[in-house]
């Protein structure tokens, strides 16, 4: 089962290391990671997407609460987080393929953010889901090159994680 | 008062109660080692190589239950650590390594003796600090201190480059520490405590199973209080032992691969098992879909990361173990009539165990003339002082203490259990005859392990450290030996040692001395002589070299298939 789970950590040297190093070390999986420092500048906030049953899952996120400079972890359910990712596109737009690249982009409310006369970029977000399905309509029409930042998450509701 | 930084850190080590360092001396730590100089509170013993040092750091903390300290320079140094660290880390074993590091200005440049002691010791260390200004240097000793001996305990490394050793600063050392990422549980939940109380009372064929975490935690008194006010029979891992005395009837001795008939047994047909502190290792476990296969789980442990990750857990209690064994006595002193009613319900239970004692002892083949090793640890414990600390190295002779030694206290038992270290024995006797200099401390080693750190003899003689070892001599790396004969067709591949060394003769160059027995009835008469002469002595038995350690589970075989002793 994939799941998607928040990393609060102190925003130091070396932490994001540690983090990923426990993933290696004990042949977990990562499908994504992505971090940044939050408003509270001491911390960082990880997002990383992950596999495994439930049994893998526990051990993840008591494994990642065992270090000492994680502060908080949050396995998001699904139905109560909402995720979002952006993804920049480089896709080739040559005769009668550029109206359609156009058209999806719209379809997806893609941005277009370079043109060249053989080549739109696109920018898009949305959730996960939403990228790869954009990326499936593209794939046919040529995709150059493809960058994703992996998703970021956050709770539904009035409440806030601090930091 | 301004001091440099590295005043700062021995003021710290004095502050946290240390009195013994091992460590070694080099170009990244000579400031430091320039105030150890005229520091005479602590005492500095000087190891004959960085991996022996964390090791004898390591038996201190194993013997004494303070944590641990060593020393290296940067480099070299500090990838001479490694082992040592890593051991210490598999047995949750309180330590704390000081390295020395290049100036921070040539940090990642390749300097003369750099290497990344941060990021190559992430992963076997519980945490570890590269402290980049001389102000940080207090709070981080303080923090050190603490992550290592609260929680599981674990080492912790500090990485002092040379510049932060000289710079100077006003020196205050914290009264306190807050870490906001790291807060053990200490007490156990009252109503999960509640329940596994109630579950004791409703048991027919418990099993209580006992792993390090109790010598660790000095919840020995309790275990055996709790063991014998339910009358339920205990069997503990190789670091378990002494936790709960093997005199005791109601004790199982150990399970696991080469554990007694009558524990493996009593885990395969128990209707209950509570692991206190122990971790489910698959030494311990053997196939794990047939461990315990009848029985609901009870979980004990500080660790939360330990629950769940082998074995399915009915019950999980996070928390101190002596807090929470502490709160089930106090439980079940309010049923004292249940109590008594379980006592006598596990009867039967007791007896088919006894059944089992009685079917399969642990026993050898004896001899009256070709040495059996089980024979010379059966006359150590006979002959050896009631409280005295044995040290063991890795492989036969390590399962030949821990099946016939008989160990009845705590803190009695040095191993590499984890991590199963060679080499280790021998330094880590050494660090435990410094913290009780006036005990009787033994090592027993293979010929094998002896040779991996054999230097420290000398160290032993520099220190007067009187530690009595005993080489169970077979010219074979006999576990490995073992498997082969078993699983390998007797392809003896690399493990004849083939040079006869004369270890006498290897300790008097040391300026020890050094006794021999090739025969049984010298076995007796060396001992006696070894633990009354002064000074560092080695014992050499010729012992029967093909002599195997049973009963044994094969790996990944379920605890019922075992090979036995006869």
């Amino acid at each position: 089962m994939r799941h998607t789970i928040a990393v609060l950590v102190e925003n130091e040297f070396g932490v994001l290391s540690r983090v990923v190093g426990l993933f290696s070390g004990r042949g977990f999986n990562i499908d994504s990671l992505t971090v940044a420092p939050t408003n509270d500048e001491s911390l960082s906030r990880i997002t990383v997407v992950t596999r495994g049953d439930e049994q893998i899952i526990e051990q993840i996120t008591k494994q990642l609460n065992k270090l000492i400079d994680v502060i908080k972890v949050i396995d998001f359910e699904p139905e109560n987080a909402i995720e979002r990712e952006m993804a920049l596109i480089k896709v080739s737009a040559e005769d009668d393929h550029r109206a359609e690249v156009l058209r999806v982009a719209d379809i997806f409310r893609a941005k277009v953010i370079d043109v060249t006369p053989k080549s739109y970029t696109l920018e898009a977000t949305g959730a996960p889901s939403k990228v790869d399905a954009l990326l499936e309509l593209l794939r046919p029409l040529g995709l150059k090159e493809v960058v994703r930042t992996g998703p970021v998450v956050i709770g539904r509701g009035a409440k806030g994680w601090r930091g | 008062m301004k001091m440099n930084g590295a005043r700062i850190l021995l003021e710290c080590l004095k502050l946290e109660g240390v009195d013994t360092v091992f460590g070694y001396p080099g170009g990244t730590v000579i400031n430091l080692y320039d105030e150890l100089f005229s520091f005479k509170e602590i005492r500095h013993i000087l190891p004959r190589h960085e991996q022996a040092g964390v090791h004898a750091a390591d038996g201190f903390a194993r013997a004494t239950g303070k944590v641990g300290v060593a020393i290296a320079t940067s480099g070299p140094g500090a990838t001479n650590t490694i082992t040592g660290i890593a051991t210490a880390y598999m047995d949750s074993i309180p330590m704390v390594i000081i390295t020395g590091q290049v100036p921070t200005a040539l940090i990642g440049n390749d300097a003369f003796q750099e290497a990344d002691i941060i990021g190559i010791t992430r992963p076997c260390t519980k945490h570890n600090f590269l402290v980049k200004d001389v102000k940080d240097l207090a709070t981080i000793v303080k923090k050190a201190f603490y992550i290592a001996r609260t929680g599981r305990p674990g080492p912790v490394l500090i990485d002092l480059p040379k510049d932060v050793q000289i710079a100077q600063t006003e020196f205050k050392y914290p009264d306190t520490v807050e870490i906001r990422g790291y807060k053990p549980t200490v007490e156990g939940h009252p109503k999960q405590i509640e329940k596994a109380v109630s579950m004791m009372l409703h048991a027919k064929k418990p099993v209580i199973y006992v792993g390090g975490g109790v010598v660790l935690g000095d919840a020995g008194a309790e275990l055996t209080e709790l063991a014998e006010r339910f009358g339920f029979p205990v069997t503990t891992t190789l670091m378990g032992l002494g936790s709960f005395p093997e005199n005791n009837p109601l004790s199982l001795g150990l399970l696991g691969m080469h554990g007694t008939y009558y524990a493996n047994m009593a885990i395969s047909n128990c209707d209950l098992l509570i692991a206190v502190a122990a971790r489910f290792d698959d030494r311990v476990t053997g196939k794990i879909a047939t461990f315990a296969p009848h029985a609901k789980i009870i979980h004990i442990d500080v660790d939360p990361t330990s629950i769940k990750k082998n074995v399915r857990v009915d019950l999980p209690i996070v928390g101190d173990v002596r807090e929470v064994l502490g709160k089930m006595l106090k439980v079940s002193e309010e049923q004292g009539d249940d109590v008594k009613q379980v006592k006598e319900a596990v009867g039967p239970w007791i007896a088919e165990i006894d059944g089992w004692k009685a079917k399969h002892p642990v026993t050898y083949q004896p001899s009256s003339t070709i040495i059996k090793p089980q024979y010379v640890i059966q006359r150590l414990r006979a002959l050896s002082e009631p409280d005295a600390i044995v040290a063991t190295d890795v492989g036969q002779h390590q399962m030949w203490t821990a099946q016939f030694f008989g160990f009845t206290k705590p803190r009695t038992l040095l191993s590499s259990g984890g991590l199963g270290t060679m080499g280790y024995g021998l330094p880590a006797a050494m660090g435990a005859q410094a913290g009780f200099p006036d005990r009787q401390v033994i090592v027993v080693v293979g010929d094998g392990g002896f040779q991996m750190n054999m230097q420290e003899l000398a160290t032993l003689v520099q220190n007067r450290l009187n530690v009595k070892i005993v080489i169970l001599n077979n010219n074979f790396l006999g576990m490995v030996r073992q498997w082969q004969e078993l699983f390998f067709d007797k392809r003896y591949s690399s493990t004849c040692m083939e040079l006869p060394i004369d270890f006498v003769k290897l300790a008097e160059a040391f300026g020890a001395t050094g006794l021999r027995a090739d025969k049984t009835d010298q076995v007796d008469e060396v001992i006696k002589q070894g633990f009354a002469t002064a000074g560092p002595v080695l014992m050499e038995f010729k012992v029967a070299r093909e002599e195997k350690v049973l009963p044994m589970v094969p790996a990944g075989a379920s605890l019922t298939e075992m090979v036995l002793a006869s």
